[in-house]
């Protein structure tokens, strides 16, 4: 008797497993890793009953597909996509019941960019540091799907291995509320610091007027911003300090970094300011060519 | 001592050397080990800097702070690892020509130096190493290599690095170890983390 699973039958442009990530060990180098829109991975689990944090699937501009090998809830949020189940089309943001060899398909985000697949009760992944995230970084935790994959779920009545470890605060954003999912142009929530002094006054002025555009480079590690440089008072790198999930970095090339939760632990460009964790859904669904601007708070 | 906040929930101390930053990351282990700050999540030390991540309310933790006396390290206070090291890395000339030495002498000074581990980052279980000193600083590569093998031993700033894993890289590679710095079985994982003392022992054949 094998326990309960589901069968990837399209992976997607890339789909990882990802729960609330592995806080508390930065210090070694580790990043925090974990679901980029946090509140979606909530209410995906919310909707399929799981505990909060049970590892889910994140997809990427493409979606995912998947078969079920046993009877199962299935919840996506996220992204806005075209949901069905053996073709036919069901709700985005619902519980769907799914029956043994019925195949669940999330379609091509339109607008965003990623979907949080939930199925009832979790998967089982064994944890690494604490967390079945897949870390893009630093190759922590499982691979990215293939076609053909099969994932163990969790058994209800031995609560998932992940969600019960350790008494180590399990979800840093937990509480962080649901940003609709932008289409044309973002604002994003800003607070200045800790290396804002490192711009000069037309600079603080660029970063609250100018506009940057997302650019294909982006990815879970960094949403990577084009536009113009915004003017510096100074030049150079930094001692290496630590990053914080939603830092931008000031690139000497113009570009603006804002890192996401893969992040390197450390950074030696000059951090001008840190996104407001609000911000952060928007920004796991800003879409390659998205305009962005900068609201300072 | 200077207070930079990094977001409404974390906050950046800034401090003028790494002496002062490895007193206050130790100062800040163990007042959190008697209760201090229990939302901290992540405590990153940097060469000049201690990010405390997750203290929404930044004036507090700063008047804390500096309420503190915070006592210096003292020399010697951690025990010494030693690092195997074969001293044939691709950029060990370069190096070498850049300090003035001949490769024999390069190798004799790197060794010679007891190094102190100022943090981590980079990729898990990567140590910036401090100890080659200032004017000794090692400009990266113009290009960076595009896989760097696990165990080589390079040099970027004032820091000598160890790759736990093959990744890509731009600093100076003067030699390999077969010291394993990441393990998921150890705890912690990393063999060094800040404030070890290392020194590197010469095995080249």
């Amino acid at each position: 008797m094998t326990g309960r699973s589901i069968q990837v039958a399209r992976p997607g442009a890339l789909t990882t497993i990802q729960d609330c990530g592995r806080p508390g060990y930065a210090h070694l180098g580790v990043p925090r890793s974990g679901a980029l829109d946090a509140p979606a991975h909530h209410r995906a689990n919310q909707l399929a009953g799981n505990p909060p944090g049970a590892p889910v699937l994140e997809t990427t501009l493409t979606g995912v597909a998947v078969t079920a090998r046993a009877a199962v809830t299935a919840a996506v949020t996220g992204a806005h996509a075209a949901v069905r189940l053996d073709g036919r089309p069901v709700g985005l943001g619902t519980a769907v019941a799914m029956a043994p060899g019925q195949t669940l398909d999330v379609g091509p985000a339109r607008p965003g960019v990623r979907s949080y697949v939930a199925f009832s009760v979790g998967l089982r992944v064994p944890p690494v540091l604490g967390s079945a995230s897949t870390d893009l970084l630093s190759g922590l935790g499982p691979a990215r799907l293939t076609a053909g994959d099969v994932l163990e779920l969790g058994d209800a009545a031995a609560p998932d291995a992940a969600a019960a470890a350790g008494s180590r605060p399990r979800c840093p954003q937990a509480g962080v509320p649901a940003a609709p999912v932008p289409g044309e142009r973002a604002e994003l929530l800003i607070h200045l610091g800790p290396r804002d002094d490192w711009l000069s006054d037309a600079g603080l002025a660029a970063l609250r007027d100018d506009a940057w555009t997302v650019s294909p480079q982006s990815n879970r590690v960094a949403l990577r911003l084009a536009g113009a440089a915004p003017p510096r008072s100074r030049s150079g790198e930094l001692p290496s300090e630590g990053l914080v999930a939603g830092a931008i970095e000031a690139l000497p090339d113009g570009q603006l970094v804002v890192f996401l939760a893969d992040h390197p632990t450390t950074g030696g460009y000059p951090v001008i300011a840190v996104l407001d964790p609000r911000s952060l859904p928007v920004c796991a669904q800003a879409r390659p060519g998205l305009t962005v601007t900068f609201r300072i708070a | 001592m200077k207070f930079r906040p990094a977001g409404p929930s974390a906050l950046l101390v800034e401090v003028d050397s790494l002496d002062q930053a490895r007193a206050l990351h130790a100062e800040i282990a163990r007042q959190r080990a008697a209760g201090w700050a229990p939302s901290l999540l992540d405590v990153i030390p940097g060469a000049c800097t201690v990010l405390l991540d997750g203290v929404p309310d930044h004036g507090r933790a700063a008047r804390d702070i500096r309420s503190w006396t915070i006592p210096p390290v003292p020399a010697g206070s951690r025990p010494v690892t030693e690092i195997h090291c074969r001293y044939d890395g691709p950029d060990l000339p370069a190096v070498a020509a850049q300090w003035q030495l001949s490769v024999p002498e390069a190798v004799r000074l790197h060794t010679s130096i007891e190094h102190e581990v100022a943090f981590c980052g980079f990729a898990p279980g990567f140590p910036y190493i401090a100890g080659i000193g200032r004017g000794r600083e090692v400009a990266r590569r113009d290009s960076p290599r595009s896989a760097i093998p696990a165990g080589s031993v390079a040099l970027g700033g004032e820091y000598t690095g160890i790759y736990p894993r093959a990744s890509p890289g731009g600093w100076q590679v003067i030699g390999q170890t077969t010291a394993v710095m990441w393990d998921l079985r150890r705890d912690p994982a990393a063999l060094l983390v800040a404030g070890d003392r290392v020194r590197f022992i010469d095995v080249t054949p």
